[in-house]
């Protein structure tokens, strides 16, 4: 059984690179890894302790261009004799591997939150309301692994990195212009999400939150009405037909916790929700509740946060 | 320019997900069906944009059987000038996308369009698959698009932020929020789209790479531990010492 885990080493090694690569290893097998983009080679090795056998690297692939990318994950896939490719399911996984299923004419399975059991793999399915078990018919699979399902897992070694040529051919896509707002935490990958709603009555009181989410190191979220009356950017709305995220702690503020939004936010290890309203649906979803005014209890709780970060 | 909408079904997001025949199928019992939201929302709305900016046409594309055909005629309602559907039960995302692919390259469209993900699936697998049988570019979660001539571009998502890109026609866009606002069907287009054509068209031979086999459903959730609003000290030792998670 040969392994064959694609990331992005654009900008450095993220952390979902990481689970993709420990995700891999348990897998059992060989595990090899190609990627694309400028990591330096010492950066690259250090993917050896994740449980890499061998990274190859394809430097002629900038930018994030989903054709080229799919060239040279099937040219990898293809010199390994890999069975299984994995990719974490981020926004580049999302472009390029569907192209790679077609080329390779392998089952994707997208959203995976758990190792495959023989050819069954787990998925959220309904907007994170249900699993499903879905089997792969052909001999090899693509499994595009849900972000923060698995830790990364560091204990092995350093491991080669070999120059690649993927035949990546042309990039199709040409980029204009990219703008990444300083500081933020992007939300899909966030362990830690501070969320509020319409309870809050306006854009003008976002300072708490925001001063919360600092102090906690935590990517900030919204309903989707607050979103849609333009209080905040599209991309912090969370719910079913927004993001849907899954951290390690979702903390929720004058948010009612309709059906809708809850199925973004379940598969969220542990719930916070901050709400007048006793009778708020979004308590049957919480681990801990605070019925009270957002306005008292979340300056409180960054006083908090605080205190605690000092004593220890 | 010619445009082609992919269109899917979903049950409507108040529905009560179940199970039935051994936790083997989705129970549609009581289940309505809408237009998946990504779908209608932002890709057919903005097609339809597109159009009454530059002229054209606005075909919406569908893979199922006769059942979706009140699914499609929700759809026409919206806008669009035809439907096609692909005489076919969609069993996975490559046998749905390789069908659209074929119509697509057969009929000459310039712009095919999908919503970024399905709210049932959530695979955002389709688009992808059917720029890679169209051999095209495919521009992934794109929340804005503009066309000019033989050309587009579009903003497209990133990590922590926003890209925007140039890319040649025909192309396969997938759209998420932010490309258009979402319009609600009036009457005279409910009546329109009862006469409008709906050409049902065999499928091509292709097989599925992948099925689902079974659903569970979550653990239901421990009751929620309520906690004093004046003591937020609890709560931030709580997070650290039980559920670990600061
Ligand atoms: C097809 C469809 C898709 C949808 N998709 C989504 C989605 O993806 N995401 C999403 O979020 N929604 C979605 N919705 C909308 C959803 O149904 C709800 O309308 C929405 O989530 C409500 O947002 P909210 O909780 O911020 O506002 P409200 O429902 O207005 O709730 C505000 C809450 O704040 C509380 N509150 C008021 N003042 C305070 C205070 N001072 N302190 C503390 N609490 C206070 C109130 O008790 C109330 O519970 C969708 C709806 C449809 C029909």
């Amino acid at each position: 059984m040969s392994t064959l885990v694609y990331i992005n080493s654009n900008d450095g090694l993220a952390k979902n690179a990481l689970e993709a690569v420990t995700y891999g290893k348990k897998l059992g097998g060989d595990v090899n890894v190609v990627t694309t983009g400028g990591a330096d080679e010492a950066t690259l090795a250090s993917l050896g302790e994740y449980g890499a056998g061998k990274v190859m690297v394809d430097r002629s692939v900038t930018s994030n261009d989903p054709g080229q990318i799919a060239n040279v994950v099937k040219a990898a896939a293809e010199a390994t004799g890999a069975t299984t490719v994995i990719f974490s399911h981020d926004f580049i996984a999302k472009a390029a591997a569907p192209r790679v299923s077609v080329k390779l004419k392998a089952g994707l399975v997208s959203g995976a939150i758990d190792v495959p059991e023989g050819n069954k793999v787990k998925v959220n399915v309904f907007s994170g309301k249900a699993f499903g078990y879905v089997e792969v018919n052909t001999d090899t699979k693509i499994i595009s692994l849900l972000p923060n399902s698995f830790q990364p897992e560091a204990g092995g070694s350093a491991c080669g990195v070999e120059e690649f040529n993927g035949n990546a051919g042309e990039a199709a896509i040409k980029v204009i212009e990219t703008k990444k707002p300083e500081g933020d935490i992007p939300l899909p990958e966030a362990e830690l999400v501070v969320s509020a709603g319409r309870g809050l009555k306006g854009p003008e009181n976002w300072g708490m939150i925001e001063e919360l989410a600092s102090e906690l190191g935590a990517a900030t979220a919204c309903s989707r009405p607050v979103a849609d009356i333009g209080w905040r950017p599209h991309h912090e709305h969370v719910g079913q037909t927004g993001v849907a995220i899954r951290p390690n702690l979702y903390i929720a503020a004058g948010i009612s916790g309709a059906i809708q939004h809850l199925a973004g936010v379940n598969g969220s290890k542990v719930i916070v929700v901050v709400n007048t309203d006793a009778e708020a649906p979004f308590f049957k979803a919480a681990d801990y509740g605070i019925v009270g005014d957002a306005f008292e209890v979340i300056p409180r709780l960054t006083e908090a946060v605080k205190n605690f970060k000092a004593a220890n | 320019m010619k445009i082609l909408v992919c269109i899917s079904k979903s049950p409507d997001t108040t529905s009560k997900i179940a199970f039935t025949d051994g936790d083997t199928k989705f129970d549609e019992n009581g289940v309505q069906y809408i237009v998946n939201p990504y779908d209608e929302w932002y890709a057919l709305v903005r097609a339809l944009e597109l159009k009454e900016a530059g002229g054209g046409t606005v075909s919406i594309i569908t893979v199922g059987t006769a059942a979706d055909d009140a699914i499609i005629r929700k759809a026409l309602a919206i806008g669009a000038d035809e439907a096609v559907r692909i005489d076919a039960e969609p069993t996975d995302a490559y046998f749905t996308a390789m069908q659209i692919a074929e119509y697509a390259k057969s009929n000459g469209f310039d712009l095919v369009l999908t919503g970024k993900e399905t709210i049932n699936y959530n695979g955002s697998q389709v688009g992808g698959m059917i720029a890679e049988g169209m051999e095209v570019p495919f521009i992934s979660l794109a929340s804005k698009l503009e066309v000019n001539g033989s050309s587009a571009t579009a903003d497209v998502e990133i990590v922590g932020g926003v890209q925007t890109v140039e890319f040649g026609l025909p192309a396969v866009i997938s759209a998420a929020k932010g490309m258009a606002e979402q319009r609600i069907p009036n009457m005279r287009g409910i009546m329109a789209a009862r006469t409008k054509p709906l050409n049902v068209v065999a499928p091509a031979d292709v097989s599925a790479l992948t099925s689902f086999t079974s659903y569970a459903m979550p653990p239901a959730k421990s009751e929620c531990k309520m906690i004093d609003p004046e003591n937020m000290d609890e709560l931030v030792e709580l997070l650290h010492n039980e559920a670990k998670v600061i």
